[in-house]
C-alpha cells in the first residue's frame, strides 16, 4: 500500500513537471513563430530598402542619361542649324560662282579681239545668252554729228532703231547724264517703239559715254532681272564701251597704216621709173 | 570618264557652257561650231551627252536631233537642247524631234548641272 501511495505521487510528481515542459514548450514554440514573423518583417523591410535604393540608383541614373539626351538633342539641334547654315552658305557661293563664270565669260570674250565687228558681235552674243533680251540696239556717238548712230542690232533691223541726239529723250538722257535706265514695266509695249526702250545702259569709260544699249524686248521665259544681269549690265558698260572704243581705233589706225603703206611704196617705187 | 559634246555657233555661250560641264568631276568637253560639226565629232569618238543649240549656222540643233536620232549608233545618246526659243511649241517640236530635254535661255547653271547629271546617271 505505502508503495502503491509511493508510485502514484512519483506519477503525479512526473505529470507535473510534463505538464511544465509541456507549457513550456508551447511557450517556446510561440516565441519561436513570433521570432519567426519578426524575422520575415526585418527580411521584407530589407528587400524593401534594397529595392528603394536600387530604385534611387536606377533613377538616378534615369535622370543622368535623360540629361545626356537633352543635351545630346540640344547639339543635335545646334548642328541642324549650322547644317543649314551650310547649305544655304553652299547654294549662296554656287550662285556666286555661276555668276562669276557668267562675267569671267563675258569678260574674257569682249577682251579676246580687236576686230570692230566682232566685238559687236560678242556684245550680240552677251545681251541674248546671257542678259536674255530679244530686240535691242547698239548705238555709238559719232563726235562730228554729236549723235547716237545706231551700228549694231538684233531682233530687228539696225534702221528701225533711231539716230538721237544727245540730251534728246530718253535713249539721248541716259547718253548725257550717263545713268541707267530700267523701266518698271520689263514687257514693255506691244508696239516696238524705238525711243522707249525698257532697259538703256550707258557705254562708258570712266565718265566719258561713247554710246548706248538699248534694249526694247526681253525673251519670253526672262521674266525679270536678277542680281547677275545687274552685274553683267555693269561690266557691259565699262568693258563693252573700252572693247568697242579700242577695236574701233585699232581698226581705224590698220586702216590708216595701209594706207600709209600704200603711199610708202608708192613714193620707194617712183624713183625707179 | 563621260564625254560631252556642246554643239553652239556663239563662242561665248560654247565656253560658258563648258565652264560649266568641266565641274561635273571627272566629264570631258568636245565642242562643235554646227551641226555638221558635231556629226563629225560624233563619228570620231565617244559622245556619252549632246548640248546643242536650235538657231546654228550650216544644220540647225533640230536637224542634228533627227539625224542623231535616225542613226542606230547615235540614237540613244541623250539630247539636251539649249536655245532662246522659249516658246511652248517650240519644246514641244524639239522633244517630238526626239530631244531629252529642253532648257531655254539665259541658262542657270546649276540646272544645266542638275540636268546632264540626270541624263549622265541613266
Amino acid at each position: 500500500m505505502e508503495k502503491e501511495t509511493g508510485f502514484v505521487g512519483k506519477a503525479e510528481e512526473f505529470l507535473q513537471m510534463f505538464k511544465k515542459g509541456e507549457e513550456f514548450t508551447k511557450e517556446l514554440l510561440k516565441e519561436n513563430e513570433k521570432l519567426r514573423y519578426r524575422i520575415a518583417q526585418m527580411e521584407e523591410s530589407i528587400q524593401r530598402s534594397a529595392d528603394e535604393a536600387r530604385i534611387k540608383l536606377y533613377e538616378n541614373r534615369i535622370g543622368l542619361l535623360e540629361e545626356d539626351l537633352n543635351s545630346l538633342k540640344k547639339r543635335f539641334r545646334q548642328v541642324e542649324e549650322e547644317n543649314k547654315d551650310f547649305a544655304s552658305k553652299y547654294i549662296e557661293v554656287e550662285e556666286e560662282n555661276n555668276n562669276l563664270a557668267n562675267l569671267y565669260v563675258a569678260s574674257y570674250q569682249l577682251h579676246s579681239t580687236l576686230d570692230f565687228s566682232e566685238v559687236l558681235r560678242i556684245v550680240l552674243e552677251i545681251i541674248i545668252n546671257l542678259i536674255g533680251a530679244e530686240k535691242f540696239a547698239i548705238l555709238l556717238i559719232d563726235e562730228k554729228t554729236n549723235e547716237l548712230v545706231p551700228v549694231s542690232a538684233e531682233g530687228m533691223a539696225v534702221s528701225e532703231a533711231p539716230k538721237v541726239k544727245i540730251g534728246q529723250g530718253r535713249i539721248g538722257s541716259v547718253a548725257k547724264e550717263g545713268e541707267s535706265f530700267f523701266s518698271d514695266d520689263l514687257a514693255g509695249a506691244a508696239e516696238l517703239n524705238p525711243l522707249e526702250p525698257i532697259v538703256c545702259i550707258p557705254l562708258k569709260i570712266k565718265e566719258h559715254v561713247i554710246g548706248v544699249i538699248s534694249i526694247y524686248k526681253l525673251l519670253t521665259q526672262k521674266e525679270g532681272f536678277t542680281n547677275v544681269d545687274y552685274e553683267l549690265f555693269n561690266l557691259l558698260a565699262g568693258h563693252a564701251a573700252t572693247a568697242i572704243f579700242s577695236s574701233k581705233l585699232y581698226t581705224q589706225s590698220e586702216r590708216k597704216l595701209t594706207t600709209i603703206q600704200s603711199f610708202l611704196d608708192l613714193l620707194k617705187e617712183k624713183p625707179r621709173k | 570618264m563621260p564625254n560631252i559634246l556642246v554643239v553652239e555657233d556663239s563662242p561665248t555661250m560654247r565656253q560658258l557652257i563648258s565652264f560649266a560641264i568641266k565641274r561635273i568631276p571627272n566629264s570631258h568637253v568636245i565642242e562643235a561650231t554646227d551641226g555638221v560639226d558635231a556629226l563629225k565629232k560624233l563619228s570620231s569618238g565617244k559622245v556619252d551627252l549632246i548640248l546643242a543649240d536650235i538657231n546654228m549656222p550650216v544644220m540647225d540643233g533640230l536637224k542634228l536631233v533627227s539625224l542623231v536620232r535616225g542613226n542606230p549608233a547615235y540614237k540613244s545618246i541623250p539630247v539636251i537642247i539649249v536655245t532662246t526659243e522659249g516658246a511652248e511649241e517650240d519644246r514641244k517640236r524639239a522633244l517630238s524631234i526626239g530631244a531629252n530635254a529642253y532648257l531655254p535661255k539665259p541658262i542657270q547653271t546649276q540646272e544645266l548641272i542638275r540636268l546632264v547629271n540626270t541624263y549622265l546617271a541613266n
